[in-house]
């Protein structure tokens, strides 16, 4: 684990210690069908969530305190993006923890949140680094909180997708005249996945091109260019097309249920590339400073 | 006559095309597909820089030592034919390609298309909303009420039409020929239009897009400190300059460091703007801060050294008095008495104590003295070399060039109004909701027969939820 001299750090391994415990619960929930245990697991996602977000304010607050005028909002490096993602992913979940009260969709949506939090917290530097020149602007908090929110309501969109399939074999094989049994049990129906995956989508949709939309007037604040078809843009703009073709897919008949989830998986698959592949693989001006 | 009706029916089949929602979507994941080749292939390369790559990614760790001269001109050959071969298909400059723009302009059309096709329908449910329905209308709906209220018509109509204002919004009543009463409401109506609003809205982008093309410009320029430009370089190097109209002067750059780093803090540049022989502008620039002038906006882009660097020194001989002496670096200056000195290096800060210069002192033989380090910030404090002479470092002065783009974009605008349009459109088109209630009155015996019903044209359990306080209020109102 991470082992970088801030107390927020130290915090954030706790937070992800507690995530993987809400996880296993989560699981264990599916599993034994107790509902003790679902609110066991509910209980640690929120108190994760409020550590969580307690340990973003002191990453803050301690850039502030460090020599040499480096204060600036934790959204600037991969470490940050990848805990506030894994923050974005949590806030979404106890927003529709509050709107459906489903359990079972902790066991799908947490394990997102928790491998960011293992990978960031495991394998990335969390130094403070002074903002470089081109960071330097409100644009980026903007930027990065829209782009983020959507990239959250994605993820969710995509657990709930693989739930949703799980749910239609388990269905197809109850109406055969088998009964439902296993995991799924406690899975709710299948029209209400797939109605979760369509709202995620919906709320989505709107940051993602809001986040866009930051993106462009920053560009174009601080390059005099609001769109140059970088890569990092040009995937965003293919995400964007693709959750676009999803929601008008929607309309016409024979694209809700199955196809609908699997263009959604493809969709978080696209904004997973987005988000890091074009890092890791592509280049451009998203380097992360590194 | 029956050629005409063939005609009419491939004119309708060419409509239905361009209006089909079908062609949208195919438009949007075809522009995703095809979006991704010029992520994977690097735009605006050459086919030397192609090879290039090609090669670096074969041989990450040098050439291979048995690789022949004919072996190399075959893998070159290769890589060259496959460049030709993408390069036919515009696949280095694929954004700009004919195709890609086809396959715009054709989304465009659907746009259009669809959007014409659907709007009057539209029109017609906001503008003509059924004001007299009957009974059946109350029957095929999701959400309606049935009950018998007592007490004359209009008293009921008056207290159906509060029920209904205080709930929802002011009904319109409309008296039928058959007397019986309906009150219509409705809320929200424009979130009919959100769909329409946002289609607009990629118009409108693609609009500014174009005018930005036509009528804008890119530019970049490298300014001396202390002189002045009036005209740019254009980025796209098939055009000439392009004149400004004045001139722009740069008096100064700035490089700051984060405190005790080397991490560049801010590159400013202070910029004078100089229209029909007046100063009519002072602005420092920094990355994130432009300068905007008569439509053309300067960003801080880069800076480079331009020259070498000069200094002043203080000099103190081993019980002598101090002088100044003055040069440039890399320079050898004579000192009294047949020694020299020279600086050779210059660093913002060093180890954590401000900026610092590498030197040192040639005997008045010549021979070469162990290369020092003097702090500007720490005057005196090179006596403890214990050496014949004690340097003070007074002032340090590199001279810089700032590397500035400069931009001319009159589409700009028309983008930020279609962007604006498109976050508006979509949160309508999402979140809100045309909700219309209907109410009909009708004498039936001593009674009153009400029937009641609505509908959402989005979200509709959340229609339903609201839909059911209402039946109770209207249900405690009129019973």
């Amino acid at each position: 684990m991470n082992v970088s001299g801030l107390m927020s750090t130290q915090i954030l391994n706790y937070v992800t210690v507690g995530y993987f415990a809400a996880m296993v619960l989560f699981f264990a929930y599916l599993a034994v069908r107790s509902e003790k245990v679902a609110l066991a697991a509910n209980t640690l996602a929120w108190v994760g969530l409020l550590a969580h977000t307690f340990a973003i304010g002191l990453r803050w607050y301690e850039s502030y305190q460090m020599p040499g005028d480096v204060g600036h909002a934790p959204l600037s490096n991969l470490y940050e993006s990848v805990i506030f993602f894994a923050w974005t992913i949590l806030l979404i979940y106890v927003l529709i923890d509050l709107k459906y009260k489903q359990r079972s969709i902790g066991a799908f949506v947490l394990p997102f949140a928790l491998f960011g939090m293992l990978w960031a917290q495991m394998s990335l530097s969390s130094n403070i680094e002074p903002l470089v020149p081109a960071l330097q602007s409100n644009w980026l908090t903007y930027h990065v909180i829209t782009c983020f929110l959507g990239y959250a309501a994605f993820a969710v969109a995509c657990g709930v997708s693989i739930m949703y399939l799980f749910k239609v074999s388990a269905e197809e094989k109850q109406a055969a005249g088998g009964s439902i049994s296993g995991l799924t049990a406690l899975f709710p129906t299948s029209r209400i996945l797939d109605d979760m995956n369509y709202k995620s989508i919906m709320i989505g949709f709107p940051l993602l091109t809001l986040g866009i939309i930051t993106g462009a007037a920053w560009a174009n604040y601080a390059w005099g260019t609001y769109w140059s078809w970088d890569p990092k843009e040009t995937w965003s703009l293919i995400v964007w097309f693709v959750y676009a073709a999803f929601l008008h897919a929607r309309i016409t008949r024979g694209w809700a249920g199955k196809r609908a989830a699997i263009l959604s998986i493809v969709g978080f698959a696209a904004t997973i590339f987005c988000y890091l592949g074009v890092n890791l693989v592509l280049s451009g001006l998203h380097s992360y400073g590194s | 006559m029956l050629l005409e009706k063939e005609k009419k029916g491939v004119e309708d089949a060419v409509w239905d095309f361009f209006c089909s929602l079908k062609l949208g979507i195919s438009m949007l994941i075809l522009m995703a597909t095809t979006s991704i080749v010029g992520t994977v292939l690097k735009q605006g390369q050459s086919i030397g820089e192609y090879v290039q790559e090609r090669f670096g990614r074969l041989y990450p760790d040098g050439f291979p030592p048995d690789l022949t001269q004919a072996g190399y001109d075959k893998i070159k050959d290769g890589f060259e034919s496959t460049y030709r071969f993408y390069d036919a298909f515009n696949f280095f400059d694929m954004y700009h390609s004919w195709w890609f723009l086809a396959i715009m302009a054709l989304f465009a059309m659907n746009l259009i298309c669809c959007s014409i096709n659907r709007l009057p329908r539209v029109l017609k449910i906001v503008r003509e909303p059924e004001l007299a329905p009957e009974d059946k209308f109350y029957r095929n709906m999701s959400n309606s009420v049935e009950l018998t209220a007592t007490g004359s018509l209009s008293e009921v109509r008056d207290k159906a039409a509060q029920v209904l204002a205080k709930k929802f919004a002011a009904g319109r009543v409309t008296e039928g020929p058959d007397g019986r009463v309906h009150l219509f409401a409705q809320k929200s109506v424009f979130a009919r239009f959100g769909v329409y609003v946002t289609h607009l809205s990629i118009l409108v982008i693609m609009v500014g897009a174009i005018i930005g093309v036509r009528f804008g410009s890119k530019g970049y320029v490298n300014i001396l400190e202390g002189t002045s430009v009036d005209s740019v370089g254009n980025r796209d190097s098939r055009q000439g300059e392009i004149p400004l109209g004045f001139s722009v002067r740069c008096d100064k750059f700035t490089l700051d460091y984060y405190a005790g780093t080397q991490r560049p803090k801010s590159y400013r540049s202070d910029l004078v703007v100089i229209d029909g022989g007046q100063e009519v502008v002072r602005k420092s620039i920094v990355v994130n801060d432009p300068l905007n002038y008569k439509g053309f906006v300067f960003y801080q882009s880069s800076y480079g050294e331009s020259g070498s660097a000069s200094y002043r020194l203080r000099v103190t001989p081993r019980g002598g008095e101090p002088i100044e002496v003055e040069g440039k670096k890399g320079e050898h200056v004579a000192l009294p008495g047949g020694a020299s000195l020279a600086v050779t290096n210059y660093v913002a800060s060093h180890q954590n104590m401000g900026p610092a210069i590498q030197m040192h002192l040639n005997t008045p033989d010549g021979q070469h003295g162990t290369p020092f380090v003097v702090f500007q910030n720490y005057p005196g404090f090179d006596k403890k070399r214990g050496d014949a002479f004690a340097v003070d470092l007074l002032e340090y002065r590199q001279s810089f060039y700032t590397g500035l783009q400069v931009a001319r974009d009159p589409g700009v605008e028309v983008v930020w109004v279609g962007c604006t349009l498109m976050v508006l459109g979509t949160i309508i088109a999402f979140f809100l909701s045309h909700r219309r209630i209907w109410i009909t009155l009708c004498q039936e015996g001593g009674k009153v027969k009400v029937l009641a019903g609505g509908n959402g044209h989005r979200n509709q359990p959340g229609f339903a939820l609201f839909f059911d306080d209402f039946k109770k209020e209207l249900q405690e109102k009129l019973s």
